[in-house]
């Protein structure tokens, strides 16, 4: 993202908008300058704040002389008035920043907006995590602390020594050079996003080895981790998942509850059991 | 939605904070899903949702392009539900919010009925979810589990920023302006409904819960986190 200088008038809204806090106030240019190597084509500024096309030499101007005389203007917050917030083409690798930042965007891998995933979201549909598994979600730099690439291959390959197989249906998978080493494409490792979510399964009985394994790593990255654990249910709603968290210590209140309404559509469960 | 998983806060603040949403499934039952898709969202309008969201286009609360200098006095603030449900267009997640558990009891029993046939999740407190499912007879068939924040967590924010910041899991929310709202509000410089208006345009989902942000406001008005 950059921001036209010619149009800006320093009013300063988007700086405190921007998650990463790589916007700031050049006060030698009395403009608004964005950090290319700190942003990450999130689109908060662009596509969150609402413009007004006002003149940028009236509103210097207004502006210059509230500030001479200490007048404070109260605006709206969340508006850019002159539309000075303007796109730029993005071209590999950087591309793969709004990718993975820009909720609005899908993921060409798995069609999926967001960080791209379905976890158990859809597992009614899916099966696939069964009773005898435990479904992980592991997400880098959340909430708007941010991640490069090369922090999420610390944990990847960490897994993937584990002998953890990656869900194919996921946008970091996608961009793995090796998904049995857990390496990523040397290209992008630099590259800084929002966040993005490693997704996986194992066995229930592994799970607290992983569960360290993830604490353990976690704590020599300089970003944050939020972790995910899913389970599929009994015909009662139940799941082991949910004790053995507990015994290893870990402590939830909030969750994403499959409700089990969805299914194939007809044509694919038939084709299905053809194949099946 | 992981979005959704992780939003922070206590038994307390989170016990009326309900986001239901249905998602379709690449390649399993996504073709045709969205006149579905409207119906879920058309449904959910009858009880009295905070929010409403399509994972694509846009919340009901949305960012203008065109406002003019009036708009510092007197702006549009109410949810457009309208625009959120005709502008489905694709194969998206889609998603309601409820701030009482009554509502999301009737809309659940009423999707049950519905039958849409896509996948329909509560992310919500783990016990007012099942709550839900036991007040219209369903057993969970998933549940995924929110294990919180682990590694370098002296980087997060306070806990007031951090209970509005992460109502919008995509970190459209800056840590920054949720600060700035916070003593906005505390300076009487706005008030918690304008200050979740702010918010809300922010979160393009639609997912962000103006009700449970407007209670947050308002104790940050009173005291210190």
């Amino acid at each position: 993202m950059i921001i036209d200088p010619k149009k800006c008038v320093a009013c300063g809204n988007c700086v405190a908008v921007c998650p990463m806090g790589a916007i700031h106030i050049d006060p030698e240019k009395k403009r608004a300058t964005v950090n290319q190597d700190e942003c990450v084509e999130c689109y908060t500024c662009f596509r969150g704040m609402s413009t007004e096309r006002l003149n940028p030499t009236m509103v210097r101007t207004i502006r210059k002389i509230g500030s001479w005389l200490r007048w404070r203007f109260d605006p709206e917050p969340d508006v850019c008035p002159t539309a000075a917030i303007t796109e730029q083409e993005l071209a590999w690798p950087r591309i793969v920043r709004r990718a993975f930042s820009d909720p609005v965007v899908p993921h060409e891998s798995t069609g999926v907006h967001g960080r791209g995933t379905e976890e158990v979201k859809t597992n009614d549909v899916t099966n696939r995590v069964g009773q005898d598994d435990a479904g992980f979600t592991v997400e880098f730099g959340r909430p708007t602390v941010g991640v490069r690439f090369w922090q999420i291959q610390e944990m990847t390959t960490a897994l993937a020594r584990m002998g953890i197989e990656f869900e194919k249906r996921n946008p970091v998978t996608s961009l793995m050079a090796d998904t049995k080493t857990g390496e990523i494409r040397s290209d992008i490792l630099n590259e800084k996003i929002l966040s993005a979510i490693v997704e996986f399964k194992t066995t229930l009985n592994n799970a607290p080895a992983v569960l360290q394994k993830i604490k353990e790593v976690a704590k020599t990255l300089d970003t944050v981790v939020a972790v995910g654990a899913a389970a599929r249910c009994d015909e009662q709603g139940e799941n082991r998942l949910e004790e053995l968290l507990l015994r290893e210590g870990f402590t939830f209140n909030r969750g994403k509850t499959n409700l089990g309404l969805g299914r194939p559509s007809v044509d694919i469960a038939q084709a299905r059991a053809t194949i099946g | 939605m992981t979005n959704t998983l992780h939003r922070y806060g206590n038994e307390r603040n989170l016990s009326n904070d309900f986001i239901v949403f249905a998602i379709p499934c690449r390649g399993y039952n996504d073709k045709d899903s969205v006149p579905k898709l409207k119906r879920f969202l058309r449904t959910a309008t009858k009880y009295n949702p905070v929010n409403l969201g399509d994972g694509s286009h846009g919340g009901a609360y949305r960012p203008s392009k065109n406002l003019n200098p009036t708009a510092h006095w007197s702006r549009k603030s109410e949810p457009d539900f309208e625009t959120v449900i005709e502008g489905v267009n694709t194969p998206t997640t889609v998603a309601a919010v409820f701030d009482n558990i009554k509502a999301v009891e009737e809309f659940v029993a009423e999707l049950q009925k519905e039958d849409l046939g896509l996948s329909i999740n509560i992310s919500a407190l783990i016990d007012r979810a099942q709550e839900c499912c036991d007040g219209v007879g369903i057993a969970r068939h998933s549940v995924e589990y929110s294990l919180g924040f682990m590694g370098q967590t002296d980087r997060l924010a306070d806990r007031q920023v951090m209970e509005l910041s992460t109502m919008c899991g995509h970190g459209m929310i800056s840590f920054n302006f949720a600060r700035k709202m916070i003593d906005w509000v505390k300076e009487g410089r706005r008030t918690p409904e304008q200050a979740c208006n702010y918010f809300s345009r922010f979160c393009s989902c639609g997912i962000f819960n103006p009700t449970r942000a407007k209670e947050i406001l308002e104790e940050a008005r009173r005291r210190n986190s």
